[in-house]
């Protein structure tokens, strides 16, 4: 039997994965494999970032330069392996609560930087690895670990909060959305500055169960529920706030060419050199 | 300054700067901060030096934004520091875990001062080793004069590469603040250690194997290795343990990462020694104490009391083998230090009762005066 011939973007050795049967993180993994592959992105020159987390354990199973496993901290990670070394590409696999729990510093100064980075963020509603606890992007009354009489906090926006920090590609959508994500990531990868691409995913073992009470071993009607439940940003206009409330809101939100940080240094450096 | 940016010969220096010159010389390219008093003015210094040596400087938004920066910086195959003091230091420890796990080396320079009146203090003595999770082992240096400050964090990094290992230089306040002559040699007279690189092809290459010494070659991001770095327990190649299937993974990691430092403890200690033939009372110091103690065993031998000195340098990981020979040799042993006595535990633990080791603490931003030293050993040695 032939191989996949994308089995060459895994790194050898670290199958099984340790996802849950159903959930995204493998869905983002192919998106991500195919986006790299249509890109033809040099390998050799890729660091992929993951904190701590089920979606920032994506890189592990990836063959490139790969740092993981401080919850949190990819985007600190990010800024000096860029300014050291501008050459390489470094893409960021991260989940809701390590880029926007523990790590929302990091992640609002890059944006504000507008540091030449690519943030893939992998958005389950929910913390997935330890069990099911209220995360900043948990939608408001729902139940979890942690918010056993309902959650009393608003949710972040986090194409919103990406541009008003500063981020200067936003795009949205789900893992219900293959090409639109693919596309999304291929123009984020490319993009020259800080590029943002939320992935809203599945969790069939706590989001599912918990919040929208859909059976663990259903993670297809989970899935019908991210495309059903989705509406592209064009059509809004179309819905009241009331109706949009229920909505996951996809396309792509902003795009604008900026001065990166790289360009600032290299510009001030000649100077400084002269 | 020479054509690549770099100052040599006689100076009245502050010692923050003269941290940031030991760097350059060194070979530092980057330096991520965040502003804290009396760490600020090598940050300072910072931002205007590395883009005349052709570094970059970055102005972080926390102490871990710093840490996590430099050792993204490292993995890029970059020299790489940042500074603090004390509660900065904090929020460090995470980075400075990882950076050991993970074999990043980088230098972080703590300058340790007390709250509110940011006098010195070595109150941070047992955190620079201690303070994050799991099982590690760091590298750490004291300054006690504006010439170690330079020559210290030259030190510091020749270790770090060596090692593959975070090393801590402390500057306590009066050194970091003080004004004072320094040295800079010439650049083709400053010793100079770089990471050993890997070599071969990649598929062969093992990140995580211990070579000569004990520490792994190291491959820069973009080389072509694709390594991966995790904080999680590894094997040589980088792949997380699954403990069920490698029940001795994790002891042949740790051993690994704690081992290449504790096995070449005589090679890593630095200290210096005086008047300990004879004596039998020995003051044992480290840092801006030891200018005291100096003097306060100059004192006591104009006052026939046979005292010795001992000045650390190294204060971890512990100089055993010349601690222990102390403790053999003298009665007693006074560890003069700005804290409620914590480095003085360190010791009695290695004389293993061979000596009395007597605390000498004071934490009110002073350091002891040779007076309130030589006081103690009369008293010792009556």
């Amino acid at each position: 039997m032939k191989p996949h011939p994308n089995v060459k973007f895994l790194r050898k050795g670290v199958l099984p994965h340790q996802f849950c049967p159903g959930c995204g993180c493998g869905q983002v993994l192919n998106y991500l494999i195919y986006a790299m592959q249509e890109l033809n992105l040099d390998m050799d020159k890729v660091v992929l970032l993951g904190g701590v987390g089920c979606n920032s354990r994506i890189p592990v199973y990836m063959n490139t330069e790969v740092v993981h496993g401080t919850h949190g901290r990819t985007l600190a990670w990010a800024t000096g392996i860029r300014l050291a070394n501008p050459e390489l590409k470094v893409i960021v696999v991260t989940g809701d609560g390590d880029c926007v729990s523990i790590g929302t510093n990091h992640f609002v100064q890059a944006a504000r930087r507008n540091l030449d980075v690519t943030v893939i963020l992998v958005n389950n509603g929910i913390f997935g690895m330890t069990g099911g606890q209220a995360a900043p992007t948990t939608p408001l009354g729902s139940r979890t670990s942690t918010s056993p009489m309902g959650s009393m906090e608003n949710a972040f926006d986090l194409c919103k909060l990406a541009e008003t920090a500063g981020a200067t590609y936003v795009s949205r959508w789900t893992t219900a959305h293959p090409r639109s994500a693919i596309r999304s990531i291929k123009k984020g990868i490319e993009h020259k500055g800080f590029s943002f691409i939320e992935m809203v995913s599945q969790c069939p073992t706590y989001f599912g169960r918990y919040v929208l009470k859909i059976p663990i071993e259903k993670p297809l009607e989970y899935l019908l529920w991210l495309r059903n439940n989705s509406i592209t940003k064009e059509k809004t206009s179309q819905l009241s706030d009331e109706e949009l409330k229920e909505k996951i809101v996809v396309g792509d939100f902003f795009e604008k060419r900026a001065q990166t940080l790289i360009e600032r240094y290299q510009k001030m450096e000649k100077e400084v050199r002269v | 300054m020479n054509k690549s940016g770099e100052i040599s010969g006689t100076h009245f220096m502050l010692g923050n700067h003269a941290i940031v010159e030991g760097a350059i010389a060194a070979g530092c390219r980057y330096f991520a901060g965040y502003p804290i008093t009396p760490a600020s003015e090598i940050v300072e210094r910072m931002s205007r030096r590395m883009p005349e040596v052709g570094g970059r400087f970055i102005q972080m938004e926390d102490e871990m934004g710093a840490i996590f920066s430099v050792i993204g910086a490292s993995l890029a195959g970059a020299k790489a520091m940042t500074a603090t003091a004390s509660a900065g230091f904090n929020y460090m420890q995470e980075g400075i875990g990882l950076a050991a796990t993970i074999e990043v080396p980088c230098v972080i320079v703590d300058v340790p001062r007390t709250r509110q009146d940011i006098q010195p203090t070595e109150s941070d003595i047992m955190q620079v080793k201690w303070g994050a999770s799991g099982d590690y082992e760091t590298i750490c240096l004291v300054a006690s004069s504006i010439q170690e400050a330079f020559d210290l964090t030259v030190e510091a990094f020749n270790f770090a590469e060596k090692y593959r290992n975070p090393v801590v230089l402390i500057s306590e306040a009066n050194i970091s603040h003080m004004r004072g002559r320094l040295e800079i040699p010439e650049r083709n007279r400053i010793k100079v250690v770089n990471r050993k690189p890997a070599t071969g092809p990649p598929e062969d290459y093992l990140p995580f194997r211990a070579g000569e010494n004990g520490v792994p070659a190291m491959s820069s991001f973009g080389e072509g290795y694709r390594v991966l770095y995790t904080h999680n327990p590894h094997d040589e190649r980088g792949r997380i343990l699954n403990v069920e299937a490698d029940p001795d993974g994790y002891e042949k990691l740790y051993d690994k990462i704690c081992g290449k430092i504790t096995r070449d403890t005589d090679e890593i200690a630095r200290f210096e020694t005086r008047f300990l033939d004879d004596a039998d009372l020995a003051v044992v110091s480290y840092g801006t104490e030891s200018s005291s103690a100096l003097e306060a065993v100059i004192r006591a031998r104009s006052e026939s009391i046979k005292a010795g000195y001992v000045k650390l340098t190294t204060v971890w990981p512990v100089p055993e083998r010349l601690l222990r020979d102390v403790a053999e040799k003298v009665e007693k042993i006074i560890v003069p230090e700005m804290n409620m006595g914590k480095y003085v535990n360190e010791v009695k633990r290695v004389s293993c009762g061979e000596a009395d080791v007597i605390p000498l603490s004071k934490n009110n931003g002073e350091i002891h005066s040779p007076e309130e030293i030589l006081k103690r050993m009369r008293g010792e040695s009556g």
